[in-house]
């Protein structure tokens, strides 16, 4: 029975592993639902990206406040996972603070892992105020009702948690270790949670003892659980943040994509040589149809753009449309490319492959008013700390209900037939377009 | 004032067996809206004034297709592409600048996939240039001091990262150059964008060119300058509404400069 906390903690850990394997797979299955895109290019580029944005946080410092608490706990996040590394050696070896042998070097890695740990909780707090009593406006959208909402609450819960925890466990054994308890080798700095001390210090050896181990293992058990919720939450953008900034549009903002498809058919209209009865050569098949009306039309990337965003809202927040009371919020086409994915991954399990449910994203999720009321203004896009195109999804859309459905706003189709006859968008005639000279 | 404009067109140039070192697009708005006809009349003088030998289109000007792509008819987008590039590049022309930042943009960034490879220029980036190689010479003169905001086109700011080159010009004038609250790469839009300028808005609680500009009020200005002439529509618009068009003029950084030079 000696090895029981070992056996025990290579089943949770499996676990916890192996579930968050699973879904993690769904994801990456569901992301190639969609249309395959290249991005092979520009590799360079695309890693200095990374560096830059996701791991340098460039563009969330764009808002001071929230930027520096959010880099408080990404830092945290990152650095205090140093430990949960000796954490699982321990665990599977039934050793203590395997790493402890480190010296001086392990003494001060534990002081900056309790520094920052005091850090994150206290911008963990201010995230709760800014949510809960100071109810910033992009908080609290129409989208954000419900589970976005508790979602949030419940990853900031999470974080308070582990940390507390975290301390916790290391008060008690920083009491053991001066009480010469055996197991528990002298060793780190806790340069906060010491203050902790006086509040335990008539306890029993046995009492700390128990204290201490039931702290470890829901330190390391909460962290895997928060680990497995990610797949349920809006935090996946913790793991996607990287390869979604690394596949981020890299042209201008202002270039969209030219269709292919349509190139090719555009140039056989133009050509007066071109035979309106050829056969079509190989591998030049017309799409199935232009633009998107679900999400197996958007492409790979979209998908993970879907995935990776956390509703923080500073897209929505600099919408030109939503500041104005528009339906439009680019946060929630986001979102509802989420939900629809989610739903048609559903579907997928369920049949084994996708039976039709008489549901798309265009009007079953995102309504046509919405679609018509963007700009193309690329505020969101600016905004985004992940490099997420919002727009690029907006404009697919519009190009589904102008090529495939002919259902552009009337005035719209008024301005279109202008530019066709008359090579402007309004009714005015092409041989007076140099009237102002003389004027 | 009154001095005729020299604006030659494409089809004269070639009759003469001479090609121009810039084509000036002027762009539907350019060519047919009368508040954004003076904006080209004014960038014409400034041209004339620089000695730049230039032409225009004229009549085989046609929409760059930027409404109707941003609408999302990308059929009628590559039409209209196509066949200017194929009138672009019958007159053998290299470089392009368009007092309007859509056709700028479209140019620009849109154009080269469909095979129509162009230096493209905002006039805002061309004047910059006249100046630095001192081809045109600009002083403070009558807007020396005043007190000016500059609004930022989205597409030449957010989507050419251009947020320089008007205000650049604007310090040329020895302006007093005042930011709104949200400007450059968080500057908001006039509300035109993405085919907005044709239809009626979505419904809403506020017109976006209000919003805009009421922030433009709130510097106090005596001017809001801007570099495209459906932004200028738009600010225009919101003035009128706002009842200040008697304090407050909309201006383009073109005319600003050829008022400045009493052109």
């Amino acid at each position: 029975m000696q090895y029981l906390p070992n056996i025990i903690f290579l089943i949770v850990l499996v676990l916890g592993i192996g579930y968050f394997t699973r879904n993690i797979r769904k994801i990456i299955r569901n992301i190639r639902l969609g249309q395959k895109v290249d991005a092979s290019d520009n590799k360079k580029e695309r890693w200095k990206n990374v560096f830059r944005i996701a791991l340098g946080q460039s563009k969330m410092t764009v808002r001071p406040i929230s930027g520096l608490m959010h880099i408080i706990v990404y830092l945290g996040f990152v650095i205090i996972n140093i430990e949960v590394l000796e954490i699982m050696i321990d665990g599977l070896l039934g050793t203590h603070r395997i790493f402890s042998f480190f010296g001086v070097a392990y003494d001060y890695l534990i002081a900056s892992f309790e520094m920052l740990a005091i850090l994150v909780l206290v911008a963990v707090i201010v995230f709760w105020l800014r949510r809960n009593v100071q109810r910033l406006k992009r908080f609290f959208n129409p989208e954000m009702k419900g589970w976005p909402r508790n979602d949030a609450n419940i990853i900031l819960y999470f974080e308070v948690a582990i940390m507390t925890l975290f301390l916790t466990m290391n008060a008690f054994d920083l009491q053991l270790q001066t009480l010469g308890t055996e197991h528990y080798v002298s060793a780190g700095l806790f340069p906060v949670s010491r203050y902790l001390l006086p509040l335990i210090d008539n306890y029993s050896e046995a009492t700390l003892i128990i204290i201490e181990r039931t702290a470890w293992w829901m330190h390391i058990i909460g962290i895997l659980i928060f680990l497995n919720y990610l797949y349920f939450s809006k935090h996946l953008h913790i793991l996607l943040a990287f390869p979604n900034v690394y596949y981020g549009k890299l042209t201008p903002n202002g270039k969209f994509k030219n269709l292919e498809a349509v190139t090719r058919e555009v140039k056989l209209m133009m050509d007066p040589t071109a035979d309106p009865y050829a056969a079509p050569t190989e591998g030049m098949e017309t799409p199935a149809k232009f633009g998107a009306s679900d999400v197996m039309d958007l492409t790979t990337i979209q998908l993970l753009n879907a995935y990776t965003c956390t509703e923080c809202g500073r897209c929505t927040n600099e919408c030109p449309a939503n500041q104005t009371g528009k339906k439009l919020s680019p946060r929630k086409i986001m979102m509802d490319t989420r939900d629809r994915l989610e739903e048609v991954a559903a579907n997928i399990d369920k049949n084994g492959t996708f039976e039709p449910d008489g549901k798309q994203l265009l009007d079953d999720y995102i309504t046509r008013e919405e679609l018509w009321a963007c700009t193309t203004c690329n505020a969101c896009v600016e905004a985004c700390p992940v490099s997420i195109d919002p727009l690029a999804i907006i404009m697919e859309m519009r190009q589904y209900l102008v090529m495939e459905q002919s259902a552009a706003p009337t005035e719209l189709n008024v301005t279109m037939t202008n530019i066709e006859n008359n090579a402007a968008p309004w009714p005015f005639n092409q041989m007076d377009r140099a009237n102002w000279i003389n004027e | 004032m009154s001095e005729k404009i020299k604006v030659p067109t494409m089809a004269e140039y070639l009759a003469q067996g001479k090609t121009p070192e810039v084509l000036f697009w002027v762009g539907c708005a350019g060519s047919f809206d009368d508040r954004a006809k003076k904006i080209s009349k004014a960038f014409a003088k400034l041209l004339n004034k620089a000695g730049i030998d230039f032409a225009v289109l004229g009549t085989e000007e046609s929409c760059t297709g930027d409404p109707a792509k941003r609408a999302g008819n990308e059929f009628l987008f590559q039409m209209q592409a196509m066949a200017n590039i194929q009138v672009l590049d019958g007159y053998a022309i290299k470089k392009i600048v368009t007092t309007c930042p859509h056709c700028f943009n479209t140019f620009k960034n849109e154009y080269p996939e469909l095979g129509g490879n162009y230096e493209v220029m905002h006039h805002t980036q061309f004047l910059r240039a006249l100046i630095n190689e001192g081809r045109l010479k600009v002083e403070g003169g009558k807007y020396k001091g005043k007190r000016i905001t500059f609004h930022d086109p989205c597409y030449l700011g957010r989507a050419n990262n251009e947020y320089e080159a008007p205000r650049e010009l604007l310090q040329k004038l020895e302006v007093e150059l005042i930011e709104m609250k949200r400007s450059k790469s968080r500057g908001l839009c006039c509300g035109a964008g993405g085919a907005q300028m044709f239809k009626e808005p979505e419904k809403g609680t506020k017109e976006i060119n209000i919003e805009r500009t009421e922030e433009a009020i709130e510097t106090n200005p005596e001017i809001i300058a801007t570099g495209c002439p459906f932004c200028n529509t738009m600010m225009t618009d919101g003035i009128k509404a706002k009842e200040k068009e008697d304090s407050i003029a909309v201006m383009d950084i073109t005319e600003l400069i050829a008022n400045a030079a009493d052109l």
